[in-house]
């Protein structure tokens, strides 16, 4: 953590998005986290993605559980709403506050510990129902506030930074999270913003579950030879599916690219991501060849990177659960308690 | 782009750009956070090793140093620097013991400096305490030159000139003070080493329209007229005065007439207000006195009755630019506009003029009757003849002539010692880590939000009673540590590692100002194009590392970089660290000879 707070002057001549903000304004208080944690990139990447997309932070609820991953939304967004919730509760608590006002964007924020351990089967339901959000996890495979444990992201055969072995199989959540129904897939690095921010920026206008998995390397604990979540491991067996330009809609297409190589998907707002392929022959709409590719990748030691799965035409809670188009807090006394003989209707129909 | 080569001392010192922009390279933010620190004696002799005069400058000086200011371009308005060497000055105690002491054994030399001002004072303080003989001739009785007789008093009062000069003539400096030198060749008859003419530009130009003659009786020179005032040779001045001229001279002028019975005093210039030559807050000065200026009004004659001047007529004009931008003043046809007036001071520019240099001494002067001068070395076509100040290239300020004095009396040493004088000495720099704990620096990096503080000047009343009376009372001491709180520090560098940079971008996204880029090399203007903020100042350099492990370079744009150190604080490896560049300018003495020649000297 640094002793002062970072200082108000900026650059005058700052670029100014749509709304007439500079990224600056999409910041939030100074990171308390170790210096060079991979976790103060990705709120970076999160400023960066928002301030891109013209969203005005009061319009976002960012929600999170316990751990340093879940100490970052403190660190972006300074004018929005969120709270730090229970361990690994995030995503019931995120789900309540999405049935309850489905008008806010919302981002959960999550760590290895926090998702992959303790909050597993809040991590299953959240993606499994659709809930309209995008889930980020910040895995640097190793519990950082308890002194660098081994995580269950950890892979087996890695080393900790005391020498000893992991001997636990590690939880592949970009796997889970594609056998969980999640309609939006995706995995990076802290450390490679060019391929993070358009994710990022496609996933929080996806409409529908986002996962995304970034391996954020933890300078204190995971950062050593022998480690597989260190900067110079994941430079090292980063293997990039596509690198994405995400579009928002309005806006034209104009960049030529050689034909086979892009593919335009358009999702559900009528926004586009565009993808452009490193490797062929891969699908991002193949949830099965997703699985396999992913699988026999990560037995060669490779980290598949980009965009994994996309379900452009995704359905979210809200529709699965035919609720009210408007969020709670905008409906009236008249739509809240239509009064005893619509009761005596509901009754009716109950007998 | 090629990796910046940051031991090339002038790529540190182009980031600390006051010292960069001040003539005789003062380390201004090292005197700045020692005035913060309360140690005024200490930011004092720092500023007198650089500058000579720092009482006198820092209430005058023509401040290259603060349209440089960093603070400028990241905020509204730069530090105020000059003001605060002015704390320095007035909060100092004694510092005489701290002052070089004369020369015990002499070197045998003879160096003889005509005119006694900034330029002449500043070589003999160089010299003198080195063991020469400087004999300083000038026609007036004390020795300050332009210093004691063109700057109103109500700006610089008497006293601080009497110190400040006095330090250097205590050095053992031989003062001739009325002996008025009329010929070089006299001089040169007298067999000096070396001889400095520092005798200025001391020539107000006139102003040639009808009735100039018939009125002459109340038409002035301003800088005759200025020094006249400060000699107590005038005490009055009619109660309308117009005042010609729109450089610092002319707002000297009208100041000074408000103070002498100049009840209706008018600027009259014939530029527009924004082209005016003089300091911006030297218009603010004036107007803050009641001091109307009127512009783009050409004179055209002098009206007078019986004898006596009554007004002044002027021809109005408007500046019209032609399709390369240059500027030409085009009457407008409206009718000509008539001021009353008593008295006028024409300060419209003065001129070097050197009568007492004879033509065939071997002292070549150009087409424009200026002396050839070098301009590194300051020699003219005379061997043992050196200028500086406004005698050598014209007109400048009191900090070029301290520049220009501090070269002169190099070159002079080395002259005198038989060196090469094209060969010039290297400035002295030191570099000091101001880490002291993880996160704890040995300078405040906090940066002040604070915008610049006015500096507190006596009512308006009582200032413009007396000619006598400085107008500014200096910040107190608060006031100065605020102040010198908005300083960013830019000496602390940030010194960038490769080596050590693990490409975890945390410096690149804390970094306020978005100075810190990694992205892949390409020549400057692609590089400039592709950073974070615009990079459009291409006079502030662009920091580049050797590749890094992705084969990207890390791009720093100096130019917005608060110097806060938050990249260093948020760098997990220590590859950036704050570091002091302590960069002072050498001055004559024998670390600037030859290093042989000063192991056999020894």
């Amino acid at each position: 953590m640094t002793y002062i707070t970072k200082p108000k002057l900026a650059h005058p001549g700052l670029a100014r998005n749509e709304l007439g903000y500079t990224r600056r304004y999409y910041e939030g208080a100074v990171s308390t986290l170790c210096a060079g944690c991979g976790h103060d990139s990705i709120s970076a990447g999160i400023i960066q993605a928002f301030f891109e997309l013209n969203i005005e932070p009061h319009r976002v609820a960012k929600l999170s559980g316990i751990g340093c991953s879940s100490k970052t939304p403190t660190y972006f967004l300074g004018s929005s709403h969120g709270l730090n919730s229970v361990h690994g509760r995030m995503p019931s608590v995120l789900t309540g506050a999405n049935l309850a006002n489905r008008d806010l964007i919302y981002i959960g924020v999550s760590g290895d510990g926090d998702s992959a351990s303790i909050g597993l089967g809040q991590f299953a339901h959240c993606l499994r129902r659709g809930v309209n959000m995008l889930y980020v996890v910040e895995n640097n495979g190793v519990y950082g506030l308890t002194k660098g444990q081994f995580s269950a992201t950890a892979d087996k055969g890695s080393k900790s930074k005391r020498g000893v072995v992991n001997r636990d199989s590690n939880i592949d959540m970009v796997g889970l999270a594609l056998q969980l129904g999640a309609t939006f897939v995706a995995r990076s690095f802290s450390g490679d913003k060019a391929q993070l921010v358009p994710l990022l920026k496609a996933a929080i206008e996806h409409q529908g579950a986002a996962f995304i998995d970034v391996i954020s390397p933890c300078v204190a604990f995971n950062n050593h030879a022998g480690s597989t979540k260190s900067y110079d491991y994941v430079r090292e067996h980063n293997e990039a599916l596509n690198r994405l330009d995400f579009i928002p809609r309005r806006q034209p297409i104009t960049a030529d690219y050689e034909a086979g190589t892009v593919e335009d998907i358009v999702q559900h707002d009528g926004s586009v991501v565009r993808l452009r392929k490193i490797a062929k022959d891969y699908d991002p709409h193949d949830r099965i060849q997703a699985t396999n590719f992913l699988q026999a990748r990560a037995a060669q030691g490779e980290i598949v990177t980009g965009l994994i799965y996309i379900d452009p035409d995704a359905e979210d809670l809200h529709s699965n659960l035919n609720t009210v188009d408007l969020p709670l807090n905008a409906l009236g006394e008249d739509e809240l308690c239509p009064g005893s003989s619509v009761l005596e209707k509901i009754n009716a129909d109950l007998r | 782009m090629d990796r910046t080569d940051i031991g090339d001392p002038d790529y540190f010192h182009k980031v600390v750009d006051c010292q960069w922009a001040c003539p005789a390279h003062t380390p201004v933010p090292e005197y700045i956070r020692l005035v913060a620190a309360g140690r005024y004696a200490d930011a004092y002799m720092i500023n007198w090793r650089s500058n000579v005069f720092p009482g006198i400058l820092g209430r005058t000086c023509d401040r290259p140093c603060e349209p440089a200011c960093r603070r400028g371009r990241v905020e509204e308005e730069p530090v105020a620097i000059c003001r605060l060497k002015r704390v320095a000055a007035d909060f100092k105690g004694d510092i005489r013991k701290r002052l070089p002491e004369p020369a015990r054994k002499k070197n045998g030399k003879r160096i003889a400096c005509i005119g006694a001002g900034p330029a002449s004072l500043t070589v003999a303080r160089d010299l003198a305490p080195l063991g020469y003989e400087v004999v300083v001739f000038d026609g007036e009785d004390r020795a300050g030159g332009m210093i004691r007789s063109q700057i109103p008093k109500f700006r610089l009062p008497e006293r601080v000139i009497d110190e400040e000069v006095g330090y250097i003539l205590e050095l053992g400096v031989d003062f001739r003070g009325g002996s008025w030198v009329n010929s070089l060749k006299d001089v040169l008859a007298e067999d000096y080493d070396a001889i400095f003419v520092g005798t200025g530009a001391p020539r107000g130009r006139d102003l040639d329209v009808p009735g100039r003659v018939e009125a002459g009786k109340n038409i002035h020179i301003g800088i005759d007229w200025l020094s006249s005032v400060s000699f107590g040779h005038i005490e009055e001045i009619g109660k309308r005065v117009i005042v010609l001229g729109g450089g610092n001279t002319a707002m000297d002028c009208c100041r000074s007439s408000r103070r002498l019975g100049g009840d209706e005093v008018k600027v009259v210039v014939r530029s527009g207000f924004d082209e005016m030559k003089a300091s911006p807050w030297e218009k603010e000065d004036a107007a803050h006195e009641n001091i109307p200026i009127l512009n783009y009004l050409v004179p055209k004659e002098f009206n007078h009755e019986d004898g006596k001047l009554v007004g002044m007529t002027f021809e109005k004009v408007a500046a019209h630019y032609d399709d390369n931008g240059k500027r030409s003043l085009v009457a407008t046809g409206e009718p000509d506009e008539y001021i009353p007036c008593d008295d006028v001071l024409v300060a419209v520019g003065q001129e070097n003029s050197f009568p007492w240099i004879e033509r065939d001494i071997g002292l070549d002067f150009d087409d424009w009757g200026m002396p050839k001068v070098d301009k590194a070395t300051f020699q003219s076509t005379l061997p043992n003849v050196f200028f500086g100040g406004d005698a050598a290239f014209g007109p400048e300020n009191i900090i070029w002539a301290v520049a220009h004095g501090h070269d002169a009396a190099i070159s002079i040493d080395k002259f005198c010692h038989a060196e090469d004088i094209s060969v010039r000495p290297p400035p002295r720099i030191d570099f000091s880590s101001q880490k002291m704990g993880i996160h704890e620096w040995s300078y405040d990096n906090d940066i002040s939000n604070d915008l610049r503080y006015k500096v507190p000047l006596k009512d308006l009343r009582n200032a413009l009673a007396s000619i006598k009376v400085e107008v500014e009372l200096g910040y107190d001491q608060n006031l100065a540590v605020a102040e010198a709180e908005r300083c960013l520090n830019c000496d602390i560098q940030t010194v960038f590692d490769h080596n050590l940079c693990i490409e975890c971008d945390a410096c690149e996204d804390i970094c306020p100002t978005d100075c810190i880029n990694f992205t892949e090399n390409g020549d400057e203007a692609d590089l400039r194009s592709r950073l974070h903020a615009p990079s459009e100042d291409l006079s502030q350099d662009i920091y580049i590392s050797a590749p890094l492990k992705t084969a990207r370079i890390m791009a720093k744009d100096e130019d917005m970089c608060l110097h806060c150190g938050l990249c260093a604080e948020r760098c997990p490896t220590g590859a950036w660290d704050m570091q002091k560049f302590l960069l002072d300018e050498e001055h004559a003495g024998p670390k600037c000879r030859e290093p042989k020649k000063r192991a056999k000297a020894a």
